[in-house]
């Protein structure tokens, strides 16, 4: 790490285009994390090593302006009555357990299997965890949308109906977003994961947000709410830990922070406009799209190990540079969908305002 | 135009968007400015940590406030219905 350390002092020259760019996926990654309560960072440190950022470095740096932002939308969002603060720190250390044991582990892969096989492990728990629980989330949306009961109070799941009624004596906590006391025996193991998958793919919530919804119960609104809480914890234990080592570029950060600061607010004011199905119909979306994105990028790294033929220059050039507009073209298009329900909503909302105005002159 | 009381429209904060917006562009000058010298102190490690820390919640709190106050300015604010959120 010491070495990693001094090569970060080798921080890259910025100059306006690159500020003008990482502001803006800031922006865009920060109006979805308002929205949903993640996302963002899968983008973000991609497209730092892109500006030719070292890999741990980019890392820090998003880690670093994480904290902050999921700060002012946790506490955005807390106004509106949407954040459960009590589970969001209970599932947060737990999850903070869970950063630190993916991290270890990921460098005992390096050690092992060298950059190709840590890349093909991020890659391959990105396809399996989006590929499980982006299909299970953008079905349910779906259901919920052909149904016709968007309009209704959501259900809670059998599953967390079920972990709601048992009852171990010393272990159980009530959270304002459940209505119930849960077992904190079933909180700590999804906030585990949930670090787990933030240490891997940087993106926690795309299993922390679905485990609140569908294992604990809570409502798309709050689940999504309460994971800026989870971000913030997460997010600065990792930053302190990738700081103590001298890796965070503070310039990045900040930049990124900027853009995203205005986007988390737009995303936060969003979630006032929409129904709750909308959370999982973003989030399922944008997992699925990614899912595809780093799919393409498993030949890559195979053919690095050996595995396969090895692929030529120009096929993996063009791989990676597919799969990043591919994920680029995800984030946009959940932002897009954010920025129009929210157009909608309030356009409904000045109709409505109207016609009652209407109505009371009459 | 007048308005019954509960219909007032609410004043916009366009002086708190302007003071935390003016004090944003001075910290973002600031990084930018000294980006050298804080490239060195911020990547020190160790006792350093503290620095890059400290600056993250010191701009969340300044621009946070900012675009915050800079939607409410825009008209971008949250939905008049109340959301009860069960």
């Amino acid at each position: 790490m010491h070495d990693l350390a001094q090569a970060a002092s080798n921080f890259i020259d910025l100059n306006t285009a690159n500020i003008i760019y990482l502001f803006l996926v800031g922006f865009v990654g920060g109006l979805v994390s308002g929205f949903i309560g993640s996302g963002g960072a899968f983008v973000l440190t991609p497209a730092m090593m892109s500006l030719g950022v070292p890999g741990l470095v980019a890392v820090a740096s998003n880690m670093c302006h994480k904290f902050p932002k999921a700060l002012v939308g946790a506490l955005k969002r807390a106004k509106y009555g949407q954040v459960d603060i009590k589970l969001g720190i209970v599932v947060g250390i737990s999850a903070e357990a869970g950063v630190l044991y993916g991290a270890h582990l990921q460098e005992n892969i390096k050690k092992a299997f060298g950059d190709a096989g840590s890349n093909l492990y991020v890659s391959v728990a990105f396809v399996v965890v989006l590929a499980v629980v982006g299909i299970f989330v953008l079905r349910d949306a779906w259901k919920t949308y052909k149904s016709g009961t968007q309009h209704e109070e959501e259900k809670v799941t059998k599953l967390a109906r079920w972990v709601q009624s048992i009852h171990i004596p010393g272990t159980m906590v009530y959270f304002k977003s459940l209505h119930a006391k849960v077992s904190v025996l079933f909180t700590i193991p999804l906030g585990f994961a949930t670090g787990m998958l933030a240490a891997t793919i940087a993106v926690g919530g795309f299993v922390g947000v679905p485990s609140m919804i569908y294992v604990l119960g809570a409502p798309s609104l709050m689940a999504s709410a309460t994971e800026l809480v989870i971000a913030f914890v997460m997010g600065l234990g990792g930053s302190i830990k990738y700081a103590l080592h001298g890796l965070v570029d503070i310039r990045l950060a900040m930049i990124i922070l900027g853009g995203s600061l205005f986007g988390i607010q737009l995303g936060a004011i969003g979630t006032t406009y929409v129904k709750p199905f909308m959370i999982k119909v973003v989030m399922g979306v944008i997992m699925v799209i990614v899912l595809f994105s780093r799919g393409l990028m498993v030949p890559v790294y195979l053919s690095q190990l050996g595995l396969i033929q090895t692929l030529s220059d120009g096929t993996v050039k063009m791989l990676k540079t597919t799969s990043f507009a591919i994920m680029i073209f995800a984030l946009g298009l959940g932002a897009f969908i954010v920025l129009k329900a929210m157009w909608q909503g309030r356009q409904a909302e000045k109709l409505a305002a109207q016609e009652s105005l209407v109505h009371s002159k009459a | 135009m007048s308005y019954p009381e509960k219909n007032k429209p609410k004043k916009k904060p366009v002086g708190l968007a302007i003071l935390f917006g003016i004090i944003s562009i001075v910290l973002y000058a600031v990084l930018l400015d000294r980006q050298d010298m804080l490239n060195v102190h911020f990547a020190k490690g160790g006792m350093s940590a503290f620095l890059p820390i400290i600056t993250a919640f010191a701009f969340s709190y300044v621009h946070g406030n900012f675009t915050g106050h800079f939607w409410t300015v825009l008209g971008v604010e949250p939905s008049k219905k109340k959301k009860e959120v069960k």
